[in-house]
């Protein structure tokens, strides 16, 4: 195969672009779809604050060095999750990236600052470990980029987490989500921050390519509590659909935005108050990450007596 | 040829096939799910092997809950 620019030898085909790519064309063609969404969805301008949320897979690194190499400085914050056998590497990851660059970036241990881990919650609420961990990391994230007085949270969420999502959400007909599911969220005037996912036009395939093409180390180990993650089974299926379709994926997602969800956009008109504890926004009365944090607490307290303290 | 394996990390021998595509054929799985590694380089589904390489077929999907 040949690099659709130069013709020099390819190290990675793009089949819904019907093109390959050499190294340094593949690595320009990301930073360009990255670009052109940016642009294109007006997700934020050079000189707004930025600061992503770093996993220390591949999507939240290879994101951080191309918005990087775009001239845009972003800070990073690191989730301590608390998960043996996961979180201590990818804080290694995630650290090292940053230290090379000269990056700044701010680590949160949950157990430290809200008093339990995500295995924790998952135990007590008996919610499914990573919807545990979604809600909490939306809760916190938004929090830290409020505090921090940044304009822009930044998502290294990709094409393969949207439309497998979006698959989702269809499946169940989770119509509040569908309204809901889009690359940029804006600013509310009630404490939530702009959150923008900029590397929505490029496959999951493509952040891990361009991660080892750009020398970037990650977490390539699964998480231990993703185990029989929908999700994850929901990509695999609509990878099996695009090997036989290239580009069925992009057309799902970005059909549904295009076309589809004006219809649950108008149906769906939700009043949020704020969280008679926390006073972040939601639904209800008290928030769901304040409800998780509460079951989690008690039941945390309860193992300490039982375990004779 | 050598294949490493990962999520878990474990190896297993693969014989007598001689492109990308074919191993991806045998072991049942889809170009769009996995890297193809050898050495530092990325190989693309033509690319030919030999029963003395070592490839590391890397998954990408990876993630669970979307925030
Ligand atoms: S796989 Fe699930 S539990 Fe693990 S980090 Fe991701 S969302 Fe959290
Ligand atoms: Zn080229
Ligand atoms: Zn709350």
């Amino acid at each position: 195969m040949k690099c659709r620019v130069c013709r020099g030898k390819a190290v990675i085909e793009v089949r819904r672009h019907n093109a390959a790519f050499c190294r340094d064309h593949f690595v320009e063609h990301v930073q360009r779809q990255v670009a052109r969404t940016i642009h294109d969805f007006r997700m934020f301008s050079p000189t707004e604050r930025l600061v992503l949320g770093v996993s220390g897979g591949k999507d939240s690194l290879a994101l951080w060095d191309v918005l990087t190499d775009l001239g845009y400085r972003v800070d990073g914050v690191y989730l301590d999750l608390g998960i043996d056998g996961y979180s201590p590497d990818s804080l290694t990851y995630s650290r090292r990236f940053a230290e090379k660059r000269g990056l700044d970036l701010e680590v949160v241990d949950l157990k430290h600052r809200y008093g339990f881990s995500i295995p924790e919650a998952a135990k007590a609420s008996r919610r499914t470990p990573c919807s545990a961990c979604g809600l909490s990391k939306r809760y916190i994230l938004n929090q830290v980029a409020e505090e921090g007085g940044y304009d822009v949270l930044v998502m290294g969420h990709n094409l393969d987490d949207e439309a497998a999502t979006l698959f989702g959400n269809v499946l169940q007909w989770n119509v509040g989500y569908l309204a809901r599911q889009r690359p940029v969220l804006p600013a509310s005037d009630d404490g939530l921050c702009r959150k923008v996912k900029p590397l929505v036009r490029v496959a999951e395939r493509e952040t891990a390519a361009y991660a080892v093409l750009r020398g970037i180390e990650y977490e390539v180990e699964e998480c231990p509590m993703a185990a029989g993650n929908t999700i994850n089974r929901y990509k695999e299926w609509l990878n099996r659909l695009e090997d036989r379709s290239p580009g069925l994926k992009a057309q799902f997602l970005f059909g549904f935005w295009e076309r589809g969800q004006q219809g649950f956009t108008d149906a769906e008109s939700v009043e949020l108050t704020t969280c008679t504890t926390c006073g972040a926004p939601t639904t209800g009365e008290v928030c769901a990450f304040c409800r998780l944090q509460a079951v989690t607490l008690v039941e945390v307290g309860r193992r300490r007596e039982a375990a004779g303290g | 040829m050598k294949v490493i394996l990962r999520q878990p990390r474990r190896e297993i021998q693969v014989d007598g096939v001689t492109t990308v595509a074919q191993l991806l054929k045998k072991l049942d799985l889809v170009a769009e799910s996995v890297l193809v590694i050898r050495g530092d380089e990325l190989l693309t589904t033509d690319a030919r092997l030999s029963d003395d390489d070592v490839v590391e077929l890397r998954p990408v999907i990876s993630g669970g809950a979307t925030v």
